[in-house]
């Protein structure tokens, strides 16, 4: 570390000269001018530790699953062995560790990452690969589902861009669980990085290769996901790892519309149509993502409520009361939630639904002198799913009580569900919903605290308040 | 001449090591073993098609099969063979033999197969193209050698020299085959030759024959692999007559085993040259 310091202000110092001597000609770089480089070391673990090398488990795995093994080894003196625990022990609930080198290696002459692998019983290896420094992880590859079996074998992991590694510091790293709540032991070794120079017609990926549509507005992210690279390896098997959006660059075809961050978050930014498309090392990726960012949906029916009978929660014809989230990112919720704003009218943007939570419980609102909840919803999908909004009251004890089962309400919660029917969820314009606060929540309105939406459209969602 | 290329031969053969070791001593002196190998000596060019028009090949020198031939060929072939520009054409200083997957004429692929029969045949000589072929489960790309008698005495009895033959699901081996009469098919006599730390299917190789009136040998690139004489067949040889030049990209069959979905079309096969000449 202290060397490239060294070697970095050496640089700087060099560029200063030249600035100073070249003053009123134009020059090239001059050749004296040395970068800094790392060392190549290609060998990870034959017999022992390589120089540098370091080995910190995952949080929660078992701390001591790795050990040298000087018993079982597919060459010279020693293997790495990893006991894999069996569901319950109290050790750990996996298997998993990082095996970073502190300095970092250039490892852009290799290809792929190999070792050779045999198990205790046929097993399949969750996730191994390279890249996990437990900092940004650039880099990140994983190999997924990888076969072992009681018989040595060579693993290869391509790299999908060498290039890419002139500083890489997770040299190795895996995660496994137990096999149908079995423990088992499993060694890998002779690992290492190699130039098998067999490693060839790259073919990556985004959305795993699907050409997607989807309808957008502007201010909202899509995250770009199904990053894979493929290589066909001389034993004619074509060999998928993920892959890092690092190793891909990306490209908007009208950066007006959307662009594209270097970690492959799509940013909408215009109303029209932009395709987004990716590439490693030149070569294109397949699947895109074509985005319709439709400005067709104007702007919601201005409330007409006097504010002095109005509590809202969401509107920009109010000041609206504290809101906790506007999304509760419950278990097994897939809904996304992102801020729109065109001009100066804000909306909430909800994709993917299938129920999401609202809740304001800082302080609760009391509601008793409400009759209605009102909001304004708009989308482009035509659906056979009804629409539901339920609006919980959490009752005195100051707790929001749902029952894990049904997940209605529970001990002195009341909860009312109204339900839009998918025939009057209209595609292309806004829809108006007002909700009596009657039924359970009638008697019992003074601690409102939640409001779910349940369906499956895409929407936007404008001018959410109680009225009287 | 031959004696050397004999030599080296035989210091592949790991069976008469021993014999090797005696005589290198006394003919190769002065040579270390990395020199580059002299693999061909017949250096009198009488054909070669360099591929430097755009377009169709040259219909002086070359000839198509179209269709599905005979149960694809005699090997269950999958592909449809045309002339199209889709299948063949010359670009760029080469020609491109191109793999298709679409429906055409009832079969699912289409590619070329191009052949100097009646246009131009020869009895030995060092037959020689630059190709890079392409890959996949499924693919067989090759470049071989037929007699030109083909069509009134049956195969085998006409003889066959494969120069090159590849599957696309192992990028790293090529075959030289002879097949005749008693040695054809799986009796064939063939020999693989791998790449170490390399692959057929990512850059251009040399795929060639040396022919004589008593042998054949094999080289790609600068490495002579293999070499076929009369005592190496079991018939009759029948490699003292005319052959002409065929060059195709087929689809499946029984030499490869049929693509599967992980198998990319289109495939090209691209050839820089085909040269050939007389001792």
């Amino acid at each position: 570390m202290k060397k490239s310091n060294y070697r970095d202000s050496k640089i700087i110092f060099l560029l200063g000269l030249i600035l100073i001597v070249t003053v009123g000609c134009e020059r090239e770089l001059s050749d004296d001018v040395e970068f800094a480089t790392f060392p190549k070391t290609a060998e990870v673990f034959i017999d022992g530790f390589s120089g540098g090398l370091n080995y910190f488990p995952f949080s929660g795995s078992k701390a001591n699953a790795f050990t040298v093994d000087q018993e079982v080894k597919y060459k010279g003196t020693a293997s790495m062995r990893f006991d894999v625990p069996t569901v319950g022990d109290p050790n750990g609930a996996f298997a998993g560790a990082i095996f970073p080198d502190a300095t970092g290696r250039d490892l852009s002459d290799y290809d792929a990452l190999t070792f050779w692998i045999k198990s205790t019983q046929a097993a399949t290896l969750n996730e191994v690969g390279l890249g996990n420094d437990f900092g940004a992880n650039k880099y990140l590859v994983t190999m997924t589902n990888v076969p072992l079996s009681t018989n040595w074998t060579k693993v290869i992991i391509p790299i999908p861009d060498a290039t890419k590694l002139t500083l890489e510091k997770g040299m190795f790293w895996y995660a496994e669980g137990a096999e149908n709540g079995n423990g088992y032991t499993f060694w890998i070794d002779e690992l290492k990085y190699e130039k098998l120079g067999t490693v060839a017609q790259p073919k990556p990926a985004i959305f795993n290769g699907v050409d997607k549509k989807e309808n957008s507005f502007i201010g909202s992210n899509v995250t770009i996901d199904g990053l894979t690279q493929t290589y066909n390896l001389a034993s004619g098997i074509n060999q998928t790892v993920l892959a890092a959006p690092s190793y891909f660059k990306f490209s908007s075809s009208n950066v007006e519309v959307a662009r594209v961050s270097e970690l492959g978050i799509v940013t909408i930014v215009g109303f029209g149509t932009a395709k987004i498309t990716a590439a490693v090392a030149g070569v294109k990726a397949t699947g895109s993502l074509t985005i319709e960012a439709s400005g067709g949906f104007g702007s919601a029916p201005v409330p007409t409520q006097a504010a002095a009978n109005v509590i809202s929660l969401f509107s920009n014809a109010y000041t609206n009361v504290p809101v906790d989230f506007f999304n509760g990112l419950y278990d097994g919720s897939t809904t996304k939630t992102s801020d729109i704003k065109v001009g100066f009218d804000n909306f909430k943007y909800y994709s993917d639904l299938n129920y999401v939570g609202i809740e304001f419980k800082n302080p609760a609102i009391n509601a008793t002198t409400m009759g209605f909840l009102h909001l304004d919803i708009w989308t482009a999908d035509t659906t056979n799913t009804p629409f539901i909004v339920k609006i919980r009251d959490r009752g005195a004890n100051g707790v929001i009580d749902t029952n894990v089962f049904t997940g209605g309400p529970t001990v002195d919660d009341k909860e009312i569900s109204y339900t839009v029917p998918a025939n009057q969820i209209t595609p292309g314009q806004w829809i108006s919903i007002n909700i009596p606060l009657t039924g359970d929540i009638a008697s019992q309105k003074g601690n409102l605290a939640q409001i779910v939406f349940v369906g499956d459209i895409n929407f936007l969602l404008d001018n959410l308040y109680f009225y009287k | 001449m031959n004696k050397i290329n004999q030599l080296k031969i035989r210091a592949r053969q790991l069976s008469i090591i021993p014999f090797y070791v005696v005589f290198s001593f006394f003919v190769f002196p002065s040579c270390s073993t990395d020199e580059k190998q002299t693999v061909a000596t017949f250096n009198n060019l009488v054909m070669s098609d360099e591929f430097d028009v755009n377009g169709k090949p040259n219909s002086e020198i070359w000839n198509y099969d179209i269709g599905t031939g005979n149960n694809g060929w005699g090997n269950g072939e999958l592909q449809y063979y045309t002339d199209r520009t889709e299948n063949v054409t010359v670009q760029n200083g080469v020609l491109l033999i191109t793999a298709r997957k679409e429906s055409f004429n009832g079969s699912s692929y289409t590619s070329a197969r191009l052949l100097t029969k009646g246009k131009f045949e020869q009895a030995y000589g060092r037959y020689e193209a630059r190709i890079r072929v392409p890959y996949g489960q499924g693919i067989w790309p090759a470049f071989w050698l037929l007699g030109a008698n083909s069509d009134t005495v049956i195969w085998p009895q006409c003889g066959e020299i494969d120069i090159m033959e590849y599957r696309g699901q192992n990028p790293t081996t090529i075959l030289g085959t002879v097949h005749g009469p008693g040695y054809s098919g799986g009796n064939s006599i063939s020999k693989s030759y791998n790449l170490l730390n390399d692959r057929f299917d990512t850059g251009f190789h040399v795929y060639g024959i040396e022919w004589g009136p008593e042998y054949i040998n094999f080289y790609v690139d600068d490495v002579l692999y293999n070499q076929i004489t009369p005592s190496d067949v079991t018939g009759e040889w029948v490699f003292d007559k005319p052959f002409y030049i065929i060059i195709n990209l087929a689809v499946g069959g029984s030499f490869v085993g049929s693509p599967n979905s992980e198998t990319v079309f289109p495939q090209t096969m691209l050839i820089d040259y085909v040269r050939v000449y007389k001792k």
